[in-house]
């Protein structure tokens, strides 16, 4: 073998070797993190959490009211923000297309959609906290439907634009208006797609914690007034696992370990309707 | 013959105007959400900024008792992290898209892709506290000591690891971004990497190139445009996030010599102090900072954004 062959094949052994070292490297951090999450997580769960308060410091209780917090807002953050973007997602794909105004809002939601969240909190904190004169769990929510809207916004597009143009045609053909052809055929024909937006946005919006800081703030009491300070989970990790308290710690764990299991089953579902609308649609070919 | 109804072709035209007005109006709130966090950051900064004016981006000084505020510590906490970030996460995530695209089983795709992107989905809180009660003891007790010995000694960049072990700090910050940027810049890259037409690639083994030359000389060339964006959108991401970065800082208003010491990001700043800031001329002071991270990103985001779309469009031309 000349010296320059040689080179070459020790120099390729080398960086595949690397390559396999890199995936490692990620899998292991994976494996790490969840590793830690479970362990922790499950030492810290117990029925409590599920039934009684946050605690005063150094004493036992649990996160109920952070978990109904974090639903109510998470609910209502999707329950404004999703169908603003879906229906913002249907004009870009149906009416603007290539117009100099779809290309325009699609580049400022490329960039709402990775802008740092802590800017989105100080913004409703600016816009919501400030005039209302006080934190409340509806300008919490409201910050988690800005954070909302461009992810459903995103997948919508995405979604319908995967729907023939032949069943538009034909529904057009028939003299339906766009609107009828919209409702009666692209939404039906985009259904799967529309609900795996709507299970990633779920998924985005319920491990947020920056923007709810400043905004719905935290509570250490059950409460269910939208107009007030609610407690919710991401929060309550902040406050918890930073705090010098062991009960806190620990609490803290189990709340991290129910937020993430969460979140991974819903993207793990999104997942699983996609395989499934793929499969369908080479099965029907 | 069916006559068509009068009433009912007016109602649906109707109903067809409605539908796209309010298409029309939720696209256009896409627009005016992005004006009105501009505008409302511009108006919280204003007293903070004009009291400062210029200065307020080139003092350290950070004195809530004296009211003197200057953004230097942050914007250097943010560059620094973000620069560790990047410089560990791009060749990693380089090797695991070429893991993924070239030499592994195909048994064994589908899982490790999976697997990479959940990682993606796991909420930055969990690095966070990850990041706090695992990754900064064991950085404090075997990774750093190793570090001040052994690196700390040599000339010019032995000052970048000098000091005791903290454990948290400006490198743990460093490393905890590294992992969390790691799943964008990894998917990107293979997304990207699968793109490139079989035939490029096997027309370069057939001329006898090695696995490693086919990559280098056919792959990265071709998927340049995609690996840059990947690259840019990691690095936004870096940039402004907050919580994972917030529990390992250290939270310390200075520029020190030494990666290992505590130190303050832009975002972590405002996440710690802005529930506690008391008078006007502190919230300013935070919210202005919070306006500068936001033309930052703004800025790395849209750049980004632009090379893809001429790189995009200039592919597409040579067709």
């Amino acid at each position: 073998m000349s010296r320059r062959r040689l080179f070459r094949t020790v120099r390729n052994g080398a960086f595949l070797a690397l390559s396999v070292f890199a995936t490692a490297i990620g899998l292991i951090c994976l494996a790490a993190i969840l590793w830690t999450l479970v362990s922790r997580g499950l030492a810290g769960m117990s029925t409590d959490v599920f039934t009684r308060m946050t605690p005063p410091p150094g004493s036992a209780g649990g996160l109920l009211n952070a978990i109904y917090g974090s639903a109510v807002m998470t609910l209502l953050g999707i329950l404004m923000g999703s169908p603003v973007g879906m229906l913002a997602g249907t004009y870009l794909s149906e009416y603007g297309r290539a117009s100099r105004l779809s290309m325009l809002i699609r580049f400022i939601n490329d960039i709402l959609l990775s802008a740092p969240s802590i800017i989105i909190g100080l913004f409703i904190y600016e816009v919501l906290v400030v005039r209302m004169g006080h934190f409340s769990a509806l300008a919490g929510a409201v910050s988690l439907a800005v954070i909302a809207i461009p992810v459903s916004l995103r997948t919508t597009e995405d979604m319908l634009n995967l729907v023939p143009a032949g069943m538009k045609d034909a529904s057009a053909a028939l003299g339906a208006y766009p609107w009828r052809t919209v409702l009666s055929v692209v939404y039906p024909a985009a259904r799967s797609g529309i609900v795996t937006g709507l299970l990633l946005a779920i998924a985005r919006v319920s491990g947020e914690t920056a923007p709810l800081l400043f905004t719905a703030l935290n509570n250490q009491f059950w409460s269910t007034n939208l107009n007030a300070p609610m407690a919710n989970l991401p929060v309550v990790i902040f406050q918890f696992a930073l705090s010098p308290y062991k009960e806190w710690q620990n609490l803290a764990w189990a709340g991290a370990l129910i937020i993430t299991m969460t979140i991974l089953v819903l993207s793990i579902s999104a997942r699983a309707i996609l395989g499934l609308m793929q499969s369908n649609r080479s099965a029907k070919r | 013959m069916a006559i068509i109804d009068q009433r009912h072709a007016a109602r649906q035209l109707l109903f067809e105007r409605v539908f796209r007005a309010a298409t029309l109006s939720a696209a256009i709130l896409v627009l005016v959400i992005l004006g009105g966090v501009a505008l409302s950051l511009i108006v919280g900064a204003w007293p903070a900024l004009h009291q400062f004016g210029f200065a307020f981006i080139t003092r350290e000084v950070w004195n809530p008792v004296t009211d003197q505020y200057g953004a230097l510590a942050p914007i250097y906490g943010t560059v620094v992290t973000s620069l560790i970030a990047m410089a560990l996460a791009v060749p990693t995530g380089f090797g695991i898209a070429l893991f993924l695209t070239e030499l592994c089983p195909s048994v064994l795709k589908r899982p490790i892709g999976v697997a990479v992107e959940l990682l993606a989905a796991v909420p930055s809180i969990i690095f966070g506290i990850w990041g706090l009660f695992v990754l900064a003891p064991m950085l404090q007790r075997h990774v750093q000591p190793w570090l001040i010995d052994h690196l700390g000694p040599i000339p010019l960049i032995g000052k970048l690891f000098q000091g005791p072990p903290y454990g948290i700090g400006i490198f743990t910050a460093g490393l905890v971004l590294a992992i969390m940027v790691l799943p964008f810049i990894a998917a990107t890259m293979r997304d990207v990497f699968e793109t490139v037409p079989p035939m490029l690639k096997e027309s370069g083994y057939g001329l006898g190139a090695t696995t490693w030359e086919v990559i280098w000389n056919v792959v990265v060339p071709h998927s340049r445009v995609g690996m840059v964006g990947g690259i840019m959108l990691g690095l936004g991401r870096a940039l402004g996030e907050t919580m994972a970065v917030t529990f390992v800082i250290g939270n310390a208003h200075r520029i020190s010599g030494s990666l290992l010491a505590p130190g303050t990001t832009i975002s972590s700043s405002i996440a710690n102090e802005f529930t506690e800031a008391v008078g006007d001329l502190y919230t300013s002071s935070l919210i202005a900072l919070g306006l500068l991270l936001f033309v930052i990103t703004f800025i790395v985001i849209a750049v980004a954004q632009w090379m893809l779309r001429r790189l995009e469009r200039r592919a597409n031309a040579s067709l």
